[in-house]
């Protein structure tokens, strides 16, 4: 008899069997405890602003150069790796919440209000997301930073934004896992036995559901590191004193000819942390796919 | 034909509906009074700014606000800019061939670019061909196209200096030099935006073609001798479209994402463009109407794709 598995371990060896995936979690997780840490190792301050070492390449005393005002690149890419790996977790973290709701009611109440949701989830999907996000941060830019700090409500109103417009592919996800699991034996089962709605729900549907959500949540987070980047660099995202790397690139865009470093540092971070997050995903597509064999 | 398509175009009315409904709640739910700058010049007597939000109609009921900028918006009146001075659908409709242009070519080259790298791949798969293609593909679908559009400045216009990095849309040539000029300033735009649509579709080509592949359909044609390249290009190519045509129609909002970030990097004269500098300057008509066009925009591809959806799908019956 073979030793029992566990389904964690066995999702986790069937991880590591991608290669490219498993590169990709090691380059992430170094990046994330990097921007974590680093600012402890690295103790300069994002906004030092010293003229005579403006638009310096990379060198002994900046290792990754300055900018026009003479502030360490370095520094200001270890806090803007921060922000925008923050930003990318929290408003995946509230888009599949959204998602999980919206899909499990239409999935587990069908009928009418099933209808209702996936028209909305229909209308979602149709919307022109920039430009959308684009006008509700220029309408409630200023009232969310009167209303908190400047700081906390711009993050706030750019997470609660990316998250209100990506919760459709979870809302689907769940709801078509939920109308497939309903019709089978285990669930008739707990009915029979009296299991309550919310408990049936929450205990025996969503678990068996949450695969492809997890898929689709781990490709969400590097989306939306897009998208909060693709703000930012159009100069609407975060205010200038939190330089996120979508900010570094929009201020660095006038310099290209004269200080390169400054564009490709903060480009080639959030390109590596998407590519990593987009390999992993698909890893894990493959890894919690119980039907493919590895 | 025309009958499958008028339903199509009754059924988007509800969406156009919808999205103008989400636009108008925006705009209601967001703090800021349109007369405010009037509340703080002293040269205005209350009644006056009274008045005027009466005129407006600024109190009446939220319904009847949302009705009044419906019928407004239908019927072609879509207010004054505040900085222009212009009817804001002549400030569009300037820019808007513009960004259609761009636009459309990016997808023919995305297309040029996507079906025959994805067809390949899936006919031969796990070969170096298809290993090279993927990744290439993985590696240009993670490269956001604000970063690709700078790269493409230094190395093509700063570094090697072959392509102008700003578009102009007064160009003074005329014949053959005025399209030589046109084609150069649009190469980086439509390349940067092209090749980021190409590495996802190639990925959605080559996914559909190898679940096709297997088919008996496919095993059928085989057998019968006819040559591989028919099966490829006639049986199999046509059934694997499907899909991807789908998945085309559902990534148009991205795309008009990564046209907006173009057109700002380069400069291009399009509504992307006008959409982020009426931003910056609080030129909340010509803001509303965009985001307005986009909408439209959106719908309108979707009812191609779905025109093609019936092209390509003979069981898509048109009645």
């Amino acid at each position: 008899m073979a030793r029992p598995q566990s389904l964690g371990r066995n999702v986790w060896r069937r991880f590591c069997r991608h290669r490219l995936a498993l590169l990709g979690l090691l380059v992430l997780l170094a990046l994330t405890l990097g921007t974590l840490f680093g600012p402890l190792v690295y103790q300069r301050k994002i906004n030092d602003i010293d003229f005579a070492a403006a638009l310096q390449g990379p060198g002994l005393a900046h290792p990754l150069g300055t900018d026009d005002m003479g502030q360490d690149l370095l520094a200001r890419i270890l806090y803007g790796g921060r922000v925008s790996i923050a930003v990318g977790l929290t408003s995946m973290l509230i888009a599949v919440l959204l998602g999980t709701l919206v899909g499990a009611v239409a999935g587990y109440c069908g009928g009418s209000m099933d209808h209702v949701l996936m028209r909305l989830t229909d209308l979602f999907i149709s919307l022109p997301q920039l430009p959308l996000l684009l006008l509700v941060v220029y309408l409630f830019r200023d009232a969310m930073r009167r209303l908190f700090t400047p700081e906390l409500g711009s993050f706030l109103l750019i997470v609660l934004v990316i998250g209100g417009l990506r919760w459709m592919q979870p809302a689907r996800l769940v709801r078509a896992a939920f109308l497939s699991l309903k019709q089978q034996e285990f669930v008739e089962a707990a009915v029979a036995l009296g299991t309550p709605p919310l408990r049936l729900a929450v205990r025996h549907l969503l678990p068996n559901a949450l695969s492809p959500v997890i898929v689709a949540a781990s490709l969400g987070v590097g989306s939306a590191i897009l998208t909060e980047s693709s703000l930012s660099f159009l100069g609407l995202g975060f205010p200038p004193d939190m330089p996120t790397w979508g900010r570094l690139l929009f201020e660095a865009k006038d310099y290209l000819d004269t200080a390169p470093h400054w564009a490709l540092f903060p480009g080639t971070m959030i390109f590596l942390v998407v590519l990593s997050i987009n390999y992993v995903g698909d890893g894990l597509r493959d890894a919690l796919d119980a039907r493919k064999v590895l | 034909m025309s009958r499958y398509l008028l339903r199509r175009l009754l059924l988007s009315v509800p969406v156009l509906l919808g999205i103008s409904v989400v636009l108008f709640s925006i705009l209601a739910l967001a703090p800021g009074d349109p007369f405010g700058e009037l509340a703080l010049n002293p040269n205005i007597p209350p009644e006056v700014r009274l008045n005027l939000r009466k005129q407006f109609g600024l109190d009446d009921p939220l319904g009847l606000r949302y009705l009044r900028w419906l019928s407004a918006m239908l019927g072609g009146d879509w207010g004054y800019s505040f900085v222009s001075r212009i009817p804001v659908q002549m400030l569009i409709r300037q820019r808007l061939p513009t960004t259609l242009f761009v636009l459309g070519s990016a997808y023919v080259m995305a297309l040029l670019i996507a079906l025959p790298v994805g067809l390949l791949s899936a006919v031969k798969p796990y070969s170096v061909f298809d290993q090279i293609a993927t990744t290439l593909a993985f590696v240009g679908y993670s490269l956001p196209t604000f970063f690709t559009g700078l790269l493409f400045i230094l190395v093509f216009s700063i570094s090697l200096g072959w392509l102008p990095f700003i578009y102009s849309s007064t160009i003074e040539a005329t014949g053959i030099a005025w399209v030589v000029e046109h084609l150069r300033q649009g190469a980086m735009p439509i390349a940067v935006l092209g090749l980021f649509e190409a590495a996802s579709l190639t990925r959605f080509v080559r996914a559909s073609m190898l679940e096709v592949i297997p088919q008996d359909f496919i095993t059928t044609a085989r057998a019968k001798g006819l040559p591989e390249r028919r099966i490829v290009l006639k049986h199999a190519l046509r059934n694997a479209l499907i899909p991807v045509v789908t998945v085309m129609a559902l990534q148009i909002p991205t795309i008009f994402t990564g046209a907006v970030i173009t057109e700002q990097i380069f400069r291009v004269p399009g509504i992307g463009s006008l959409l982020i500098a009426s931003i910056e300057s609080t030129d909340t008509p010509v803001v509303m109407a965009i985001t307005f066009v986009y909408a439209t925009l959106v719908i309108l591809f979707n009812l191609i794709a779905d025109v093609v959806y019936g092209f390509l799908d003979p069981r898509i019956t048109y009645g």
